[in-house]
């Protein structure tokens, strides 16, 4: 079964689409995939600001990129009448803002001290996915911003999954129900909860002290009643950031490589966005195999290699360059075998392919070339 | 068969970039390990059930099995280890709390507890690995010959490993800390070393120089860098030369074609041949720049086939075979 073909150019020239996210697993080049989406829309016009997360230092580079200053920098050498603008995100200074933008002064100084805030600001899992959503939501409240489309890069995390669930877990974990009654026992602790949750407290509490030690527990309860009076709702402002992500004006790409596990990945996320009611623009395979696949089946080119070699010796160059075709045709099959299994589980997902590169990208010359085989999206 | 590798290791952690195959290599070298009537464990920690797929059974519990006999006799044990339950097993083990531990799990508390302190989760899932190196000490009869840990990718290693550090900003003193300095003890002594796996391309290389300059920085057992899917070059140097300069024998290649069954495409074909000979050499050129980076790392440097037709059983067998003979035993 053939999946429909993801046309890239008419998702990037639609006006009706203002969010782009690329998500997958680790290592299948989502940030070169943002990159160069965010280049080939602004040189079809549209004002894109590209959003990425950890970028190769080269890949910065050619965008411009070489300060963090958590800031949309403009990109210079863009052709045409459009405009590009890019930043990295840098998570503590993120969340360093939130809390400078809702607290006054002499609090917000309390909050940033504070020793647990720190460690959650640059090393919380799941705080660089809420970062991300936050970044996201303030490029997308800015109307004074001159882009009309955001491309996200999604973190590197364990699973693409936990670019959705990590802000409302972070979220709900600040606004839990375990971190009120743990920390503010003067308010009423386990009112209402009945005796034995409340004993289930006292146990809770207790083992916490003893692996943790009382000093985190008191940190973290400054933490929490300094940053409870100041802006309450992180889960609501996790909620406003998921629920754009459900717009009709969002569409998310899912990138992957032909091999099983970004494949497995790439399923689990697709799943997960139709649950979600979530847009999903299409997949994305990247490192695909390219090979002339009407010339021979690699069984032929196998058989005509050892029969030359035999007529003609080992070390025939022709022979040599047969088996290396049949290699190909081979590696061809079996990342067709897997892109065909996915098409079969996931009928309709739009799929654009895009042939493996033989060198990383280095400037914006480069990121043209992968957009342009991004917008053909079949390799040969 | 060369010189043995990393003697007196018994805790092999395995790091790579996305994509590079580091739970292929883990469990290659875990079996390479298991040799000869040994016994090692492969433990994963990222809840990905990785190990079982590749074994292909059914999903591991938080509990030892066996999955694989080893050449030679010798036997490969895996577990997947989960937080939660590392938790449980840390207050039984240190505290006798059981059955305190259950009761907090069915409330949520032990998630709300591996969430609440950065650090905790990876100080139990180190601490995991680390008791396990430990009955060794004590001939426990559950003892391994060798642990090989399937980490978290390069990019967070050196914060995975480094629990000291991570838990020392939240707590100064402290059981935790305690139970920290602990697993410091094996994870930055020479028991311990930390491979990493990498593809000869740009980035993956770049990630290998960078974790191999982070890990030393925090004074951990660099133990070697693994280039996984090799392709074996089928050109000689000076075919290289020729393929780069797009020279490659035309006429030549077109008449070898034609003296063969494939003779009425012969152009085409020769074409095609040549052109995959070209994007081959460039290919193979930029694998030697990488290659030579990772040189200037001064670490050993062990190396593994791309095999075209994917991932099973049988291949684990092949490149556990290809360490053994690199010095992995």
């Amino acid at each position: 079964m053939d999946a429909p073909h993801l046309k890239v150019d008419e998702l990037l020239d639609d006006p009706g689409v203002s969010i782009l996210v690329c998500t997958g697993a680790g290592g299948v080049g989502k940030t070169t995939t943002a990159a160069a989406l965010a280049l080939r829309a602004a040189e079809r016009g549209r004002h894109v600001c590209v959003l990425t997360i950890d970028p190769a230092r080269r890949l910065a580079q050619a965008m411009g990129l070489t300060e963090l200053d958590n800031n949309p920098r403009e990109v210079p050498g863009i052709d045409g009448s459009g405009s590009l603008h890019a930043m990295m995100l840098d998570m503590k200074r993120t969340f360093d803002e939130v809390v400078e933008a809702h607290a006054d002064p002499e609090r917000a100084s309390q909050i940033l001290d504070n020793p647990f805030y720190q460690a959650l600001s640059s090393s919380f899992a799941g705080t660089q996915e809420y970062m991300a959503m936050e970044k996201l939501g303030q490029l997308h409240a800015d109307t004074e911003a001159p882009w009309d489309l955001i491309i996200v890069d999604t973190p590197p995390s364990r699973s693409a999954l936990d670019f959705l669930d990590a802000p409302a877990r972070l979220g709900s974990f600040l606004d839990g129900r375990f971190i009120r009654i743990l920390t503010a026992p003067a308010r009423g602790a386990g009112r209402g909860l009945g005796r034995l949750a409340v004993a289930g407290f006292g146990i809770f509490t207790g083992v916490l002290s003893k692996i943790l030690g009382a000093q985190v527990l008191a940190d973290v309860g400054t933490f929490v009643a300094a940053i409870d009076t100041t802006f309450g709702g992180f889960r609501e402002r996790a909620d406003a950031t998921f629920s754009l992500l459900q717009q009709p004006s969002t569409a998310f790409l899912v990138v992957a490589t032909p091999e099983s596990d970004a494949l497995r990945e790439a399923s689990y996320f697709v799943e997960r966005l139709q649950q979600e009611d979530m847009p999903l623009g299409g997949l994305i395979v990247n490192r695909v195999q390219e090979v002339d696949q009407d010339l021979m089946t690699a069984d032929t080119a196998a058989a005509t290699a050892e029969q030359l070699a035999a007529t003609r010796g080992e070390d025939d160059l022709t022979a040599r360059l047969l088996d290396l075709h049949a290699a190909r045709l081979r590696t061809r099959e079996r990342q067709h075998h897997l892109t065909e299994r996915f098409s079969g589980a996931h009928p309709g997902v739009a799929t654009a392919q895009v042939p493996a590169l033989a060198e990383d990208v280095h400037d914006l010359e480069g990121l043209r070339e992968v957009g342009e085989l991004l917008a053909l999206g079949r390799s040969v | 068969m060369s010189e043995a590798l990393w003697p007196g290791v018994s805790l092999h952690v395995v790091s790579g970039k996305g994509g590079t195959g580091k739970t292929t290599v883990a469990a290659a070298l875990a079996m390479s390990l298991a040799r000869d009537g040994r016994r090692t464990l492969l433990m994963e920690v990222e809840g990905r059930q990785g190990i079982a797929q590749l074994f292909d059974v059914p999903p591991l519990p938080y509990e030892e099995r066996k999955v694989a006999v080893a050449p030679g006799g010798g036997e490969v044990w895996a577990l997947a280890v989960d937080p939660e339950d590392a938790l449980l097993d840390y207050l039984e083990i240190f505290y006798n709390l059981r059955r305190a531990g259950s009761a907090l799990r069915r409330m949520g508390a032990v998630d709300f507890a591996t969430t609440i302190a950065p650090g905790l989760r990876d100080v139990l899932l180190t601490g995991k690995a680390c008791e396990v190196v430990r009955r060794s000490d004590k001939d426990a009869s559950d003892a391994y010959d060798a642990v090989v840990l399937d980490a978290p990718p390069t990019g967070r290693i050196t914060r995975f490993l480094n629990v000291n550090n991570e838990v020392s900003g939240l707590a100064k003193v402290g059981p935790i800390r305690n139970h920290a300095d602990l697993v410091m003890g094996v994870i930055a002594s020479p028991r311990t070393a930390v491979h990493l796996v990498t593809l000869l391309e740009e980035m993956p290389v770049q990630e290998t120089v960078d974790g191999v300059a982070e890990l030393r920085e925090a004074g951990l057992p660099v133990g070697g860098v693994i280039v996984n899917m090799n392709r074996t070059p089928v050109l000689t140097d000076s075919e290289m030369a020729l393929a780069v300069a797009h020279e490659l024998p035309l006429a030549e290649i077109t008449d070898v074609v034609s003296s063969t069954g494939l003779a009425t495409k012969a152009p085409m074909i020769a074409e095609a041949l040549i052109r995959e000979g070209d994007d081959h050499a460039l290919r193979v050129e930029l694998e030697r720049r990488e290659f030579a980076r990772l040189e200037d790392l001064d670490v050993p440097i062990l190396r593994l086939p791309f095999l075209s037709g994917g991932i099973d059983l049988a291949s684990l067998y092949e490149l556990s075979t290809d360490l053994t003979d690199q010095g992995v035993r």
